[in-house]
């Protein structure tokens, strides 16, 4: 079915308004304007305004930052509250808990210098940067997909908007526009759904390690103000998960300015047990009582959930191709040492944005390898960080927490990170899970309502929606397998693994149907990586649908 | 003939209210504001008219902060021609507004005034017929219908019991309802075209009215939150239960 679709051309169209795509924006502006010189750039946001589909821990490493705009201060960026102390717990049972003392943290897990802040807020603010330096922003717009022509990336075109669930136009259908440039720059964040379709098409990944990721997930909450303590940072590792190699992850709990707390957990999609649950392990948490003793009597403000590339060095793909290149966490720039992302993609977006600058003021056409952004980065301090952090996953993968951390001590804190071994990580996260008969249910408990809740209270909190008359956003390549082989090999994974509800097995014997309520989809893309047949594809449903984070 | 349609910034249907713990009102800050969902309608409306040739200009107008200029700017994707935006800082009260809307529609000379039956933030449901009593002008509200022909509008409306059907000489108010029409998806060359399209900026003093004291809001408090069910085992227990609240 053709249709007539809208064309805008820009010099450069971003895909995504995060840290990564956003500061690109900013920097070419800036380039632009040093030069005397126009570079037309647009950003595409699929949320239904900037900052809507952002959540982070965060504790926020000023640097990139400060090379953007070293005046952020008086620009009014919103780092409010400055760490002030670092706390590291070994969870050994859900009442245990060993302070680690400083001596035995890895280096880059220190904090000081950083800040506690709302990423949301922040790229908020980063919004209004770009639109003073210029740039359209352009919220409610979903990339849908990528033009290639004769091997050249030549910009995306939109999703359609009005389609009903049978995939027909409905009366109010709006063709999504085509948005061409000379160059495109994909910073749709952690498993990029454009981005996915790149790596393949021009084998980005070839020479790499698998990407490995987490999911994370997080709730803000309005604490008793007598236990509020802005500027402390707790960091913990252990239970819930355990100390092995089974199941491994992190989790966070930040006092922000306000009565503010955020609290979260980690899970790395490794973990080999079907029957684990992300979302329960985060509820059971918070019970802890070293965690509670911040809770306890607080409100619950918001949820929300999001993948994470924490593959680093070793699974960073090619960062360019014919026209267009990957920023951020669509790249794959978070360092898991020291668990931020948010200064790295900033960085990589600078990059590539100076990159493109240099050679649009120049006359360039566009369409070609960005060349001088590889060689940038890797003279840049950001290949630096990654390249020192490039076993710390693997370790903690490899040996558990324990003796990956002990690792990690040794090569963070004795050799800086240059030990000269590189260890790898070579099974897809995907690929991890062992059968539901040789696994064990863990036994969560019923929430209590206080501390812990159930997925559907958690989701509205969220206050995710999307256009109800649209065809499912969720792909199954074939219908029959979460029935036919998921359910009797790994008890379907997907109950469980999906933070949001979206998948429900429902029925009896052979009436069983696998039921994908997308309307609940919070983005977090986990299905897309965990789903051990890769059976299921996320797409970008119509623009502005997903959660409405305020400031997550 | 020239339409005014009024836009309200308010906080978008999507998000989740809290209350400000002090009482005084609702958290604003950093919450996603969109244009009111009833607004939509009647700018939608609009245009559709205008479309139909029977509207020679659109004028969206709001009266608001700074932040409202976004609204406006949403308004004129629909394809509101250009705007006026009543800059008002502080809050102002429900009658204020009227009266600076009356005046802008007195000022520009429309003919025809579409307003929102209502925003989704205070569910007042006043505006337009404050509007047609200063105005003293004829007004339809709710409408789920709008034909408008040789100077006249006829509008159906929907009450409890059906379908009821008015019909007024120009110039007049109507107010619109959810079933009057879906409103279109922005399309992307409107957006930007609309960033260049005129925004007029004037005071309530421009207008020559004054902002009143009038209504004070006293307390605003989350409801009530429901107790927990008990589960009964016998129709003795449940009737027993029941005695005991009073209930029966």
């Amino acid at each position: 079915m053709s249709v007539e679709r809208d064309v805008m051309e820009y010099d450069v169209v971003i895909v995504g308004a995060g840290p990564a795509g956003l500061s690109a924006a900013c920097r070419l502006k800036q380039q632009a304007a040093a030069a005397g010189g126009e570079i037309s750039v647009c950003v595409v946001e699929k949320g239904s305004e900037v900052g809507a589909h952002i959540l982070s821990g965060a504790v926020f490493e000023p640097r990139a930052l400060t090379e953007l705009f070293p005046n952020w201060k008086e620009l009014g960026a919103p780092l409010e509250t400055p760490v002030v102390r670092d706390d590291i717990y070994l969870f050994r049972s859900e009442t245990a808990a060993v302070k680690l003392p400083g001596l035995f943290v890895p280096k880059p897990m220190h904090n000081e210098g950083n800040y506690i802040i709302s990423l949301g807020k922040l790229v908020r603010w980063l919004g209004t940067q770009a639109e003073g330096l210029g740039v359209d922003i352009i919220p409610e717009f979903a990339a849908q997909d990528v033009i290639i022509e004769g091997g050249v990336v030549r910009g995306i075109t939109i999703g359609d908007k009005g389609v009903d669930r049978h995939g027909e136009q409905t009366d109010n259908f709006a063709p999504g526009p085509e948005i061409r440039a000379k160059y495109t720059f994909f910073a749709e964040g952690c498993r990029g759904h454009i981005g996915k379709r790149l790596l393949k098409e021009f084998q980005l990944d070839k020479d790499a390690d698998p990407q490995h990721y987490g999911i994370g997930i997080k709730e803000l909450w309005k604490v008793d103000p007598s236990k509020h303590q802005p500027g402390l940072v707790v960091h913990g590792a252990g239970w819930p998960l355990g100390m092995g190699a089974e199941a491994t992850g992190g989790s966070f709990l930040y006092h922000l300015e306000d009565n503010q707390v955020v609290v979260g957990l980690i899970v790395d999609l490794s973990y080999s047990n079907p029957y684990l649950s992300p979302f329960d392990e985060f509820q059971r948490f918070k019970h802890h009582p070293k965690i509670a003793e911040h809770l306890e009597g607080g409100t619950r403000l918001s949820y929300g959930a999001r993948a994470i590339a924490k593959g680093g060095f070793n699974s960073l793909p090619k960062m360019t191709f014919p026209g267009g290149v990957l920023v951020g966490c669509d790249l794959g720039t978070m360092n898991f040492s020291k668990i931020k992302g948010s200064h790295t993609a900033m960085k990589s977006g600078m990059l590539a944005a100076e990159a493109a600058a240099k050679v649009l003021l120049a006359g360039a056409e566009g369409g070609d390898d960005l060349t001088g952004y590889t060689a940038d980065f890797k003279a840049s301090w950001l290949h630096d960080e990654l390249y020192r952090s490039r076993n710390f996953g693997p370790a903690i993968h490899k040996f558990g927490i324990l003796m990956g951390g002990a690792f990690n001590w040794v090569d963070q804190n004795l050799f800086g990170g240059k030990i000269p071994v590189t260890l790898h990580d070579t099974t897809p996260d995907h690929a991890t899970l062992k059968p539901a008969s040789q696994s064990a249910k863990p036994a969560y408990r019923k929430p209590d309502g206080k501390l812990s809740f159930d997925k559907l209270s958690s989701v509205f909190l969220s206050s995710t929606n999307h256009e109800e008359e649209q065809p499912v956003h969720l792909k199954l390549a074939d219908a029959s397998i979460p029935i036919g082989r998921n359910l009797p090999m790994y008890d379907e994974p997907a109950q469980r693994y999906c933070p949001a509800g979206v998948y429900e097995v429902i029925g009896e014997g052979s009436d069983k149907r696998f039921q994908i309520n997308a309307q609940n989809c919070v983005h977090c893309k986990t299905c897309d990586i965990k789903d051990p047949a890769q059976n299921i594809t996320w797409i970008a449903p119509e623009g502005s649908g997903g959660p409405n984070y305020a400031t997550m | 003939m020239k339409a005014l349609v009024s836009v309200k910034r308010v906080i978008d249907y999507n998000v989740r209210i809290q209350v400000k713990p002090d009482g005084s009102g609702v958290v604003v800050d950093g919450v996603k504001h969109s244009v009111n969902p009833f607004d939509e309608i009647a700018m939608e409306e609009a245009v559709r008219l205008k479309e139909k040739g029977k509207l020679t200009e659109i004028i969206a107008v709001t009266v608001g902060g700074a932040k409202c200029e976004e609204t406006l700017r949403t308004a004129l994707a629909f394809g509101a021609d250009r705007a006026v935006h009543v800059k008002v800082d502080e809050e102002i009260q429900p009658l204020t507004a009227a009266q600076a809307l009356a005046a802008v529609f007195k000022k520009e000379g429309a003919e025809l005034f579409f307003l929102g039956k209502q925003a989704i933030d205070d569910d007042a449901a006043q505006t337009g017929q404050m509007v047609a009593a200063l105005l003293d002008l004829p007004q339809a509200t709710f409408a789920s219908k709008v034909e408008i022909d040789g100077g006249k509008a006829t509008v159906t409306r929907e009450v409890d019991a059906g379908l009821e059907t008015l019909e007024f000489d120009l110039p007049g108010i109507i107010t619109t309802d959810l079933r009057l029409n879906e409103p279109r998806y922005l399309k992307l060359p409107d957006i930007m075209k609309a960033k260049k399209k005129p925004i007029e900026v004037v005071g309530l003093g421009d207008l020559g009215v004054t902002a009143a004291a009038g209504l004070k809001s006293v307390k605003t408090a989350n409801p009530p939150k429901r107790s927990k069910g008990v589960m009964v085992k016998t129709v003795d227990e449940l009737v027993t239960a029941l005695k005991a609240k009073g209930l029966i």
